[in-house]
């Protein structure tokens, strides 16, 4: 492989992980601090793309589309977590995938009835259309270059809410002793539902910028889920920065992996470096010290 | 009282002698019709069944003269859901005779079921060799094609033109590696690499920048469905469209997909047996009506669906409605007197058809939807490659 080929899969696997990133990001918080298996996480991101993408074909500007889309997914995924998922926190983990993976099928017959069963189209920002010549030889498009530093922004952003906000220090009190802190006199109903609105919010996101590059269709948001899990298994569960660098690994390692490997071997690569990690540090690979890092 | 309540018990009971006698003088002939119709694959069921529709409608609300019972069954893309499916409306509907089926291994898995309890089935699209070769089955017809038919068409235009270097993709399960083996019997030139990806593989930018690299003269494709909406775009947004020609075959083009992709599906060209600007009366007469009525440009499966139920009227007609004679129902099958939407239509010695192939380019027509054109012809009466290797002869 040519060095400006290996940089080029190189970007393609940054550009996939910072969107498993913001899937897994979602995805660990509320497994960390509510102890949930929420599969209905993909769901979310679908939901992210569909509103994303009517709000571009009503209004045509991808703008709007992208500071509507974000809210009102966090809002969806907060009237879930009241109306459905909040009954389930103190319910074993079956319960919990049983009941979520019901979700899965309610939104995709939901999203089939409001949109129909066709794909749904959504373009690209006319800004971003085009190719950016990045050095001699490489150029690499606008907009998966938008989705990186979208991504590495937000990652940013957590890590300030985390470490420096009150919110974030709730959030990380809550999952290393939920009980401690109730007794606190924390609200921690009202914690909860705002921790479920963020992770909505991020996997709302992730839909919305995939939209112009993937198909907008019933079940789109089921295969990043998988990736997702595997992503927290090899983080550490409930710990963030855990999931930004085992994202970029998963994401690096998927996009060489399908490159070099024959196509039974690359799906089974990721696997195998999960069960590794499982092996030599069960706990993952940045556990979350006392609760979310 | 007690002699009203003694009359309303007597009148009930008399309705109840009365009733099956109504039911008889109004038989309706039972449909069943099997698709997959949930889950991301559920566009194709609906768009033929909503063809299939029509052909009734054509048909004045009736097949061969008698009233539709049409029950309608999802298979959700599972061969043993298909099996279920099947068993209930054999055993619990009764129905005369079953047609749909969406994909190859549903349809390898219900085709046996149906077929022993000596019902017909009639498929509106899946096409799977083995049914077309050693396991042909007099009571199975295939109205659609066979499944390698439509990519030997593509093989054939890129070998007649003359391109050298190939590049070839498609997902790694059964109906991929068809796909690529129906292509190949008929291009000959070099394949400088034949990549096969994950099924439902949402991001290929690592394949196209492998693909990128190569340098081939062109590519061929086979991404159904949401891959295909994926693919494409990725492969405009690369910015190789202009780079290197990208050819295909009317599944990852079908009218149901144009509009997700948007400009991006605009130049291709795709193989297929049908294209809704083909010139033959009952298709003018089809597009136009379909269009009517549910307000889009039918698909080719749609098509399939339309002229599954004309074929099934034509037959049904001539044997009066008696379906249990299966000799003559089968004549009256093969026969195949009906006016299909691609003109010409006949039955090979397999039960699936012999008919033209053409390469269509995806344009924008005057009001500025995206659909296809055809541009020039594959194949004039083609047959498939495994009908040599069915046993049945008539």
């Amino acid at each position: 492989m040519d060095p400006m080929l290996i940089l080029t899969q190189g970007l393609n696997g940054l550009q996939l992980g910072v969107m498993l990133f913001l899937m897994a990001a979602g995805l660990t918080l509320v497994f960390g601090v509510m102890n949930l298996i929420n599969l209905a996480h993909g769901s979310l991101y679908m939901i992210g793309a569909y509103i994303a993408a009517t709000l571009q074909q009503k209004t045509g500007s991808f703008l709007l589309a992208v500071l509507m889309a974000v809210p009102v997914t966090m809002l969806v995924g907060m009237a879930v977590e009241m109306l459905a998922l909040r009954k389930l926190y103190e319910r074993d983990h079956l319960d919990q995938v049983l009941a979520t993976y019901g979700l899965i099928l309610f939104f995709n017959e939901l999203v089939r009835m409001a949109w129909g069963p066709q794909a749904y189209f959504m373009a690209l920002p006319q800004a971003l259309a085009h190719n950016v010549r990045l050095l001699s030889g490489l150029s690499y498009p606008a907009y998966r270059l938008a989705i990186i530093g979208a991504g590495l922004g937000v990652g940013g952003f957590l890590y300030v809410l985390i470490h420096h906000t009150r919110l974030g220090m709730l959030i990380r009190a809550g999952a290393g002793n939920r009980d401690m802190v109730n007794a606190l006199g924390v609200n921690i109903r009202f914690l909860y539902t705002a921790v479920f609105g963020l992770g909505a919010a991020l996997a709302g996101l992730a839909g919305m910028m995939a939209g112009p590059i993937l198909s907008v269709e019933v079940g789109m948001g089921e295969p990043v889920l998988i990736l997702a899990f595997v992503v927290i298994v090899i983080g550490g569960i409930g710990s963030i920065q855990g999931a930004f660098f085992a994202a970029v690994l998963v994401g690096i390692a998927d996009t060489f992996g399908r490159v070099l490997l024959p196509p039974g071997l690359a799906s089974m690569g990721i696997y195998v470096l999960m069960a590794v990690v499982l092996w030599r540090r069960p706990q993952g690979l940045f556990p979350a010290p006392h609760g979310a890092g | 009282m007690k002699k009203v309540v003694k009359g309303f018990w007597l009148l009930m009971a008399s309705l109840a002698l009365i009733a099956p006698a109504v039911c008889h003088a109004e038989e309706a002939i039972k449909i069943g019709y099997i698709a997959t119709m949930s889950g991301p694959g559920a566009s194709l069921g609906t768009d033929i069944l909503d063809g299939f529709k029509l052909g009734i409608r054509h048909c004045g609300d009736k097949l061969g003269g008698m009233p539709v019972d049409l029950v309608v069954g999802d298979d959700q893309l599972k061969p043993d859901v298909g099996v279920q499916v099947a068993t209930r409306l054999l055993e619990k509907d009764k129905v005369d005779i079953v047609t749909g089926i969406v994909f190859s291994n549903v349809m390898m898995a219900v085709a046996k079921p149906i077929t022993d309890q000596g019902l017909f089935l009639i498929s509106a699209n899946a096409g799977p060799s083995p049914l077309a070769g050693e396991q042909c089955n007099p009571n199975f017809f295939a109205v659609s094609w066979q499944n390698d038919q439509t990519h030997e068409a593509m093989g054939k235009y890129l070998q007649d033109k003359g391109v050298k270097r190939l590049y070839l993709m498609a997902p790694d399960y059964q109906a991929g590696k068809d796909a690529l083996v129906g292509f190949k019997r008929a291009f000959k030139g070099e394949i400088v690499a034949e990549v096969f990806t994950k099924v439902g593989q949402p991001d290929y930018a690592a394949e196209l920048a492998q693909l990128r690299a190569a340098k081939p003269d062109a590519v061929f494709v086979f991404y159904p469905g949401g891959m295909g909406v994926n693919f494409i775009k990725q492969y405009a947004q690369a910015g190789l469209k202009e780079e290197i020609p990208l050819y295909t075959t009317a599944f990852m083009l079908d009218q149901s997909s144009l509009a997700a992709m948007g400009d991006a599906c605009l130049g291709i060209m795709n193989a297929s047996f049908w294209s809704p600007d083909l010139d033959t009366p009952a298709n003018r007469e089809f597009v136009a009506d379909f269009k009517a009525a549910y307000n889009r440009l039918p698909s080719l499966f749609a098509a399939q669906g339309y002229d599954a139920a004309l074929l099934m009227d034509s037959a049904i007609r001539a044997v009066g409605g008696n379906l249990k004679d299966q000799e003559k129902f089968r004549a009256a099958l093969r026969k195949a007197d009906f006016q299909s939407v691609r003109g010409k239509f006949k039955f090979n010695n397999n039960h699936f058809p012999i008919q033209d192939f053409y390469i269509r380019q995806v344009v924008k027509n005057e009001e500025g939807v995206l659909t296809n054109k055809i541009v020039a012809t594959a194949f004039t009466d083609h047959a498939d490659a495994y009908h040599e290797q069915c046993p049945m002869k008539w």
